[in-house]
């Protein structure tokens, strides 16, 4: 702009009070700065980038900018066998890797009519819950450690390393098991085990008392996490938030006792987590009695464990005649869904994989807004993400 | 302190060889007193409380090398600068955080006679040289030239005007009661004084002043901007804040500050409310005291520095703006409701 001629402006006297106070408005507009957290930050569990636009602390936007960890594992599947896949899509939410197994196993048998034996459901449903129960307890310590205590998180992994020996234990993989067949499961459980995982149960539950003891009731973190970051039922069902985020909003859906019928969950009786409020505190509590209630849940199903093979009669090379299908399961990190387009070949012609963190991390623009920068933090280790399950 | 130490056997050596003894052994104290608090709390401690394994192993025994390879580490470090930065600024940031520490040590007293300079107004001359410290907190964010680094500084800033004041409001209480602000003084009030005509164990402040001390124990926390009050260096939001861009010997330089600071405040504290280098029962004047009263003093010093620290390990981080409420509505009222009822029990009592 140029300043050479200003231009004359008539100015009401009366009027002048008004510019003057326009004029000190804008003297104490601070104007704003572009903060970019991420790709590489701390909170951020790898590299999810947010740029958030700051006035002073304030939040006046914030944009989640993903796809620094896209790996086309939708496309990879099109060149891909099914036995091959499961190696895949255990990448994807590299935490509960078991539990991403399972729906698409589950769907390649639904469309080859293939039913697992009892024993391999039921193994399935106990390293499905186990696998949460790493998850979680891992979130317990974790969360703590993004609103400043760093003690929890290392209790957080040390009881998590009990739970990921035991997978380990059972299927030879601490993080990427592999261990689902079309048709059951490749090995049995070792000798043992069964006693094994009843001792790393009371451990888990005894962590859960700890971070009970040693966090929720902290004054300083429910200053710091009540009331911030609420999702509102509608708005966190409008944007597909699900799992434990939406319970914790006190919606009261988990498929793994609404949805179709799947792995054992019919044989068991547990209690369904909700919490009215629907801030960063709830979704701590609600994942806190999530992890317990898996526990007895384990517990259950290692009474009940039924004798027989693991494995039915499958063929030796897998074809999976025409047809579609979508299943949709209840994962540690919310409702996981693939869509299966099968065209009679050894291998999918087509799979959309529906996971849980990109649309609950799709409410972030919505949520961030009006809020400081340290609750930023907190609403993201609340929500949360595994990069790998937003990116795929 | 050493020509009085000296002074006593009939020695007397110069003026400049006094100044250059002193100056040696308080910078001297500052790595040794951050070394110690590193590796007893920073790492036993922290590692015990955590579970963590991995500061048992390198040396043998305890791990007692892990301190020594980190000081090795960071001492190996290329020295980067952004190329944004202020280059002088961003250089002399983290000596003037190492000189506010070392200002303080100027008068705290370990000894009957064994001190810097044992200044009339040595309380507050401790906290106005501690809070120096903010300037190259602030120098430091600035010149880096990143925004983290600005963030961090600016919290820094603010919460220093918050907690300067509980902090000698705290201590107001003490000097009240002691009747000097010398904190040599202060030492021979608690040693000297009575609790209702009882004297065996003298008069440490804290059993009349525990507001204060309670108090100055948090405004402390917060001047070291140590959890629950971290939000300057805040890892999880800011990257470690206004250090975020500085390596090496410069870092160290912070991690000296940092914990030979809280040294130092250990050291207020433990003088201010514990009795300082005295110990009920020991004679103040004796010359054995030149021996026990720096063993007396460290001892304490560990005390006070174990409850920071212990706090440091469990608390989560308060928000910037709970810290302030935190501050302006709960702490400076208190402090003020403590001066007064202290005025009212010694002009009534």
């Amino acid at each position: 702009m140029t300043t050479d001629s200003t231009p004359m402006i008539d100015i009401d006297p009366r009027d002048m009070h008004h510019l003057a106070q326009a004029q000190m408005n804008v003297e104490l507009d601070t104007g704003d700065m572009i903060l970019n957290m991420g790709p590489q930050h701390p909170a951020t569990h790898g590299t999810l980038r947010l740029v958030v636009r700051l006035d002073g602390e304030r939040v006046l936007a914030a944009d989640p900018i993903i796809g620094y960890m896209h790996r086309g594992y939708e496309k990879l599947t099109e060149y891909r066998t099914y036995p091959q896949i499961t190696t895949l899509i255990n990448r994807i939410d590299w935490l509960s890797s078991f539990a991403n197994e399972v729906p698409f196993i589950h769907g390649a048998e639904k469309l080859m009519d293939i039913e697992a034996p009892d024993r391999a459901q039921y193994i399935r449903t106990i390293l499905t819950e186990l696998s949460r129960i790493a998850t979680f307890i891992l979130f317990l310590g974790e969360m703590p450690l993004q609103v400043g205590a760093i003690t929890p998180a290392f209790y957080g992994f040390r009881d998590r390393e009990h739970v990921l020996n035991l997978i380990e234990s059972a299927t030879g993989g601490r993080f990427h098991p592999n261990f689902n067949r079309i048709g059951g499961l490749k090995d049995d459980l070792p000798w043992g085990w069964t006693g094994e995982c009843r001792r790393v149960l009371d451990i888990c539950a005894k962590s859960c008392d700890d971070f009970e003891r040693l966090i929720v009731g902290n004054e300083i973190f429910q200053a710091r996490t009540r009331g911030v970051g609420i999702i509102t039922p509608e708005a966190g069902l409008a944007y597909g938030v699900s799992g434990s985020n939406i319970r914790a909003s006190g919606v009261d859906w988990d498929l793994r006792r609404d949805g179709p019928d799947y792995l054992s969950y019919k044989d068991i009786d547990f209690k369904v987590w909700t919490h009215p409020d629907g801030d960063s505190f709830s979704r701590y509590w609600v994942r806190l009695q999530e992890t317990r209630e898996s526990i007895k849940m384990v517990r259950q199903l290692l009474d009940k464990l039924p004798s027989g093979p693991v494995m039915a009669k499958v063929p030796r090379i897998i074809k999976v005649p025409e047809g579609e299908i979508w299943v949709e399961t209840e994962n540690p990190l919310g409702q996981m869904g693939y869509y299966i387009y099968s065209k009679g070949s050894t291998g999918p012609f087509r799979t959309k994989i529906r996971s849980a963190s990109f649309s609950n991390v799709s409410i972030c623009p919505w949520l961030l807004q009006g809020i400081y920068v340290p609750d930023v933090v907190t609403v993201l280790a609340s929500l949360y993400f595994i990069l790998g399950d937003i990116d795929r | 302190m050493m020509n009085l130490l000296f002074a006593s056997n009939g020695i007397d050596i110069g003026w400049g060889t006094t100044t250059a003894i002193k100056t040696a052994v308080v910078l001297g104290t500052i790595p040794a007193g951050a070394l110690i608090l590193g590796y007893v709390f920073l790492l036993k401690m922290m590692s015990h409380m955590q579970s963590r394994l991995g500061p048992m192993d390198p040396g043998g025994f305890h791990g007692w090398f892990q301190l020594v390879g980190d000081g090795m580490k960071f001492l190996q470090k290329e020295d980067i600068m952004p190329e944004d930065a202020d280059k002088r600024v961003f250089a002399m940031a983290p000596i003037v955080v190492l000189i506010s520490t070392f200002l303080v040590y100027v008068v705290i007293p370990v000894g009957p006679s064994l001190y810097v300079r044992d200044l009339n107004v040595g309380v507050f001359y401790a906290l106005a040289v501690s809070s120096l410290s903010v300037i190259g907190v602030l120098m430091a964010g600035w010149a880096s030239s990143s925004k983290f680094a600005l963030l961090g500084a600016l919290r820094a800033a603010a919460q220093l005007i918050a907690y300067e004041l509980p902090l000698l409001l705290a201590v107001v209480g003490v000097v009240m009661q002691a009747r000097t602000a010398s904190l040599q003084g202060i030492v021979e009030a608690q040693h000297e004084g009575a609790i209702f005509g009882w004297d065996s164990i003298g008069l440490p402040f804290i059993f009349t002043q525990f507001i204060g001390f309670g108090l100055f124990m948090i405004a402390a926390q917060a001047e070291l901007t140590q959890p629950p009050f971290d939000m300057p260096v805040a890892e999880s939001e800011l990257v470690s804040g206004y250090m975020v861009e500085y390596t090496g010997f410069r870092f160290l330089f912070f991690f000296m500050g940092e914990f030979g600071t809280a040294f130092a405040f250990s050291a207020i504290a433990a003088t201010l409310f514990l009795g300082g280098w005295t110990l009920p029962g020991l004679d103040m004047d004796a010359e054995y005291m030149k021996i026990v009263g720096p063993i007396v003093l460290f001892t304490k010093i560990m005390l006070i520095a174990f409850l920071m620290f212990w706090a440091r390990f469990t608390y989560p981080r308060f928000r910037e703006d709970q810290l302030q409420k935190l501050a302006w509505k709960y702490l400076i009222p208190l402090s003020v409701i403590n001066i007064l009822v202290t005025a009212a029990f010694i002009v009534w009592i």
